[in-house]
C-alpha cells in the first residue's frame, strides 16, 4: 500500500462531536441557530427582565411588594378560584370527556367539537358573554339572584369563569386515555365476576387518574394567570374580588413598575413549577400507557 | 464497479457499532451480509450508501475515494428497510423522482423519464399499480416499488437493508427468488443485509457475516456452511437446511 | 364498546349524557349563544353600523396587521425549530423543546409587562427609544411583539409532533436518489406536514387576533390607533355601549367557530392519510 494510503487510513477523518449525531440531512446549523436566536430574542431575554428588574430592586423591597394586604387578598383569592374551579372543571370535564368516548347520541360530533371553544373564542369575548348571561337581568342570573345566588362581581363569577377556561384542559387529557383503554381489561373483570361499578371504580378510574391530575394541574395553570376571561365578571373590588394579573396591571398604570414585577416574578416560579410538575406527571403516565 | 470498505470504524455515542471491518465486493456480485441483530450489518451498508460516514476507514466506490462524500454524490441506490416510499406520491411519482430531481442539464425530458418508468413498472409486474398511493399497496408491492425507485437512477451499486424483513414467510420466499432473477439480468453489484440465514445463503453468491462489530467470515454460502472460520459462524449457520444452498 | 354485557345500562347512560350535555350548553354554549342574540338585540341596521363605525374599522385593521406580521414570523420559527429538533439528534433536544413552550405558561399580562420593561419609558432601551423618537410600547411595534411573544409555540409544537412521528427516512430517500436540499425539503418533507402546518398556522392567527391580556398591557389603549378588535371589545363595554361591544365581539366569535370547524376538517384529514 502506498504511504499516502497508509496515514490516510490511520487517521480519524471525523471528529466525533458530542453534541449531534452525525446526519446527511442538511440545515441542522441554519435552523438551530436561527431558532436559538428567535427563541431568546422574543421569549428568553424579554422574560429575564421581570427577574433582572426584581434583583435590582432588592431583596427588602420584593418582600414587601409582595407581602402587602392587597396583594395577599390578590393571590388568595386567584389560587382559592383557580383551584376550585380546577376541581369543578376536573368533575365536569371526566364526565363530558366519559360520555364522548363510550357512548353514541345524535350531535356527538357537534359536542366533541364544541369542547374547543375555550380555547378558540377570546378571552375579552368570554368574558363580556359570561357576564351577561349572570347578571341581574342576565338569561341566568334572573333565576340565579332571586334566590340569593349572586355571580356577577362576585368569588363565585371569578370561579365560573375560571371553570369555562379549565373545562378543555380536562377533557382533552381524559379523552385520550379513555379511547385507549383495553376493551380487554373490562371483560377479564367482568368475567372475574365484577359489577359495572366495581369495574369502573377499580379498572378504569384508576387508569384514569394520572390523566385527571393532569388535566387540573393544566387548568390550575392557565386559571391562575386568566385576565380577559374574569376582568369583566369579577367586578375586581380590591381585596375582595381583585385577581393577581388585574393587580399587576393596576400597578403598571401607577407606574410602579418594581411592584408589578415583584408579583410577576411569584407569579412566574409558581408557573414553571406547575409546568414542571404537569412535564413529569406526563412522562410517568407515558410509562403506563405503553404496551406491557 | 467494485465497493472496498477498509478499516471502517464507527461510534455511536458510547457503542461501537463497527470495530474494524474491510470487505471487498466485486463488480456485478450479489453479496449478503449476515447477522444478528446489533452485530453492525446495517450500519456497515450505510456507511457504504453515504448515509451515514465512517469515524475512519476508507470506502472506495468504482476504485474512488468516497468516503467523504455523501450519499447524494454517490450514485447508490437504496433500499430502506420500511420501504420510506414518499406518501405523498403516486406510485409512478416515486419511481419517477430520482430522474425528476436531476440538475437540468442532466435531467431526461418528461417523455423519456414516462418510458423509463413505465419499463421499470413492467420490470416489477406493477404497471397497473402506477397511480395508486403506497398506503394502498400491499408490502410485498411497496418493496418492489422501493426498488424500482432505486434502480430508476441507473445506479452502479444497488443497496437494500432487510428487504424483507417486514414481509411474511410466504411473500419473503417469493420475493428473495425474484431478486436473485433480477440481479442475473441487471449484474449490477447489490448487497443485502439480512438476519436471516437461510435467505443470505439461497440468494447470495458471497456471504460476508458479521458479529459485534466484527466480521467473522466471508465466502460463498458452501464455503461458509461447511468451512465455518470460528465456533460463532458454526453456531450461527447451525439450523440451515444444507439443500436451500445456492448453486455456485 | 359492542358487547352488550358491558353496556352500561340504559337508564345510566342516558342521564349521564344528559348530564354532559347540560354541563356543555351551561359553559359553553350559552355563551356563545349570548354574543349573537345580544350582538343583534338591536336589530341588523344597528349591528351593521356598529360594525362599520371608523374605530372599529380601524381596531379591525390593526388585528389584521398584526396577523400579517406575526403569524408569518412564528411560522418561519416554527418550521425552522420542528426541522431542526425532529431530524437531528444533539444534546440539549429536551430543553430546548421545553423553552418553547414557555409562552403557554406565563400569563399573557407578564406576557406584556416583559415588553414594557424592556421597551418602557422606564425599561432598558427606553431612553435611546424617546431619543430617536421611536415609539415601541403604546404604539403599534410593542403590539406585534406582545402578539409575537403570545402565540411563538403553537406552530412550533403542532409540526415538532407531527414531524417527530413521520421519521426520516423520506429524507433520507429523497437524498439517496439525487435529491439537493431545497428539492427535498420542496418535494418530500412540505407536503408531508401541510395539513399539520396549515392547522397551526390557523392556531396562531386565531390567537393572535384575539389577544387581549398581553396587548391590554402594552398598548395604552389610544382608540383608532392603538386597538385592536378585542381591546375596542372591551373599550366599548366599558362604556355601556352594549350592542356595539357584541357586534365586535360576534366578529371574533365567528371566527372562533370557523377555526373549530377547520380543526375537525384537518383532523378528519389527517385521520384518512393514516388509514
Amino acid at each position: 500500500m502506498p504511504p499516502t494510503l497508509e496515514a490516510e487510513i490511520a487517521k480519524p477523518n471525523l471528529k466525533p462531536s458530542s453534541f449531534k449525531r452525525q446526519s446527511i440531512l442538511p440545515g441542522f446549523w441554519p435552523s438551530f441557530s436561527y431558532t436559538v436566536l428567535y427563541l431568546s430574542l422574543i421569549v428568553l431575554i424579554p422574560l429575564s427582565a421581570v427577574f433582572l428588574k426584581s434583583a435590582t430592586s432588592g431583596w427588602a423591597h420584593f418582600l414587601q411588594s409582595i407581602r402587602s394586604p392587597n396583594v395577599m387578598a390578590a393571590y388568595r383569592i386567584s389560587f382559592g378560584a383557580s383551584f376550585i374551579a380546577g376541581l369543578i372543571s376536573v368533575i365536569i370535564g371526566f364526565l363530558i370527556a366519559w360520555v364522548l368516548v363510550r357512548y353514541h347520541f345524535p350531535g356527538k360530533a357537534l359536542a366533541d367539537a364544541l369542547v374547543d371553544l375555550p380555547f378558540a373564542l377570546p378571552t375579552a369575548v368570554a368574558g363580556i358573554a359570561l357576564t351577561s348571561l349572570y347578571t341581574e337581568n342576565g338569561w341566568l342570573g334572573r333565576f340565579l339572584v332571586p334566590l340569593g345566588i349572586k355571580v356577577a362581581f362576585t368569588p363565585l363569577g371569578i370561579i365560573v369563569a375560571l371553570t369555562f377556561i379549565g373545562l378543555p384542559f380536562v377533557v382533552r387529557s381524559v379523552q385520550p386515555v379513555l379511547e385507549d383503554a383495553d376493551l380487554e381489561l373490562e371483560e377479564a373483570a367482568s368475567s372475574l365476576g365484577a359489577t359495572r361499578w366495581q369495574i369502573f371504580s377499580r379498572v378504569i378510574f384508576p387508569m384514569v387518574r394520572p390523566a385527571l391530575l393532569t388535566g387540573f394541574a393544566l387548568a390550575f395553570a392557565r386559571a391562575l394567570g386568566e385576565y380577559g376571561s374574569v376582568i369583566f365578571i369579577a367586578g375586581n373590588l380590591p381585596m375582595k374580588t381583585e385577581i393577581v394579573p388585574l393587580l399587576i396591571v393596576t400597578k403598571l398604570e401607577q407606574y410602579d413598575y418594581s411592584g408589578a414585577t415583584a408579583i410577576a416574578v411569584v407569579m412566574l416560579v409558581t408557573s414553571f413549577i406547575l409546568l414542571l410538575f404537569i412535564n413529569v406527571l406526563q412522562r410517568r403516565s407515558r410509562r403506563f400507557t405503553e404496551p406491557a | 464497479m467494485s465497493i472496498e470498505v477498509q478499516h471502517v470504524r464507527k461510534v455511536f455515542g458510547t457503542h461501537e457499532a463497527l470495530k474494524d471491518v474491510s470487505l471487498r465486493i466485486e463488480t456485478g456480485e450479489l453479496m449478503a451480509l449476515l447477522g444478528p441483530s446489533g452485530s453492525g450489518k446495517t450500519t456497515l451498508l450505510r456507511i457504504i450508501a453515504g448515509l451515514d460516514l465512517a469515524d475512519s476507514g476508507t470506502v472506495r466506490l468504482h476504485d474512488e475515494d468516497a468516503t467523504r462524500s455523501t450519499a447524494r454524490d454517490r450514485q447508490v441506490g437504496f433500499v430502506f428497510q420500511h420501504y420510506a416510499l414518499f406518501r405523498h406520491m403516486t406510485v409512478f411519482e416515486n419511481i419517477a423522482f430520482g430522474l425528476r430531481v436531476r440538475p437540468k442539464a442532466t435531467r431526461p425530458s418528461e417523455r423519456d423519464i414516462h418510458v423509463r418508468v413505465l419499463d421499470l413498472l413492467k420490470l416489477i409486474q406493477l404497471d397497473w399499480l402506477a397511480y395508486r398511493y403506497p398506503s394502498q399497496l400491499s408490502g410485498g408491492q411497496r418493496q418492489r416499488v422501493a426498488l424500482a425507485r432505486a434502480l430508476a437512477v441507473e445506479p452502479r451499486v444497488l443497496l437494500l437493508d432487510e428487504p424483507f424483513g417486514a414481509l411474511d414467510a410466504k411473500v419473503r420466499r417469493e420475493l428473495r427468488q425474484w431478486l436473485r432473477r433480477l440481479h442475473d439480468d441487471l449484474h449490477i453489484a447489490s448487497v443485502f443485509v439480512t438476519h436471516d440465514q437461510e435467505e443470505a445463503l439461497e440468494v447470495a453468491d458471497r456471504v460476508a457475516i458479521l458479529s459485534d462489530g466484527n466480521i467473522e467470515q466471508v465466502g460463498t454460502p458452501d464455503e461458509v456452511y461447511r468451512h465455518p472460520a470460528n465456533a460463532f459462524v458454526k453456531e450461527f449457520l447451525r439450523d440451515v437446511n444444507p439443500r436451500r444452498l445456492a448453486v455456485g | 364498546m359492542t358487547k352488550p354485557h358491558l353496556k352500561d345500562p340504559p337508564l345510566v347512560r342516558w342521564t349521564l349524557i344528559g348530564l354532559a350535555l347540560a354541563a356543555l350548553g351551561l359553559f359553553i354554549v350559552l355563551p356563545l349563544a349570548a354574543v349573537f342574540v345580544q350582538a343583534f338585540e338591536r336589530g341588523w341596521q344597528v349591528y351593521r353600523d356598529n360594525i362599520l363605525q371608523p374605530e372599529t374599522v380601524s381596531a379591525i385593521e390593526l388585528s389584521l396587521l398584526t396577523v400579517a406580521i406575526t403569524v408569518p414570523l412564528n411560522t418561519l420559527f416554527g418550521l425552522a425549530a420542528a426541522w431542526a429538533i425532529t431530524k437531528f439528534q444533539f444534546t440539549g433536544k429536551n430543553v430546548l423543546t421545553t423553552l418553547i413552550d414557555i409562552p403557554f405558561g406565563v400569563s399573557p399580562v407578564i406576557s406584556g409587562l416583559v415588553f414594557v420593561l424592556v421597551f418602557g419609558a422606564q425599561g432598558w432601551f427606553g431612553p435611546w427609544l424617546m431619543e430617536h423618537d421611536i415609539p415601541i410600547i403604546f404604539a403599534v411595534p410593542g403590539i406585534i411583539l406582545a402578539t409575537t411573544f403570545v402565540t411563538f409555540p403553537f406552530v412550533a409544537r403542532e409540526l415538532i409532533a407531527l414531524m417527530e412521528s413521520q421519521g426520516t427516512d423520506e429524507e433520507e430517500a429523497a437524498m439517496v436518489l439525487g435529491a439537493n436540499s431545497w428539492q427535498m425539503f420542496f418535494r418530500v418533507t412540505l407536503p408531508n406536514i401541510k395539513w399539520g402546518l396549515l392547522y397551526g398556522v390557523v392556531l396562531c392567527t386565531a390567537r393572535a387576533l384575539g389577544e387581549f391580556g398581553a396587548v391590554s398591557v402594552v398598548s395604552g389603549h389610544i382608540r383608532g390607533q392603538t386597538n385592536t378588535l378585542p381591546l375596542h371589545v372591551e373599550i366599548l363595554y366599558n362604556e355601556y355601549n352594549y350592542a356595539g361591544a357584541f357586534a365586535v365581539a360576534s366578529l371574533l366569535s365567528v371566527l372562533a367557530v370557523i377555526t373549530l370547524a377547520l380543526k375537525k376538517f384537518l383532523e378528519w384529514k389527517t385521520g384518512q392519510e393514516q388509514a
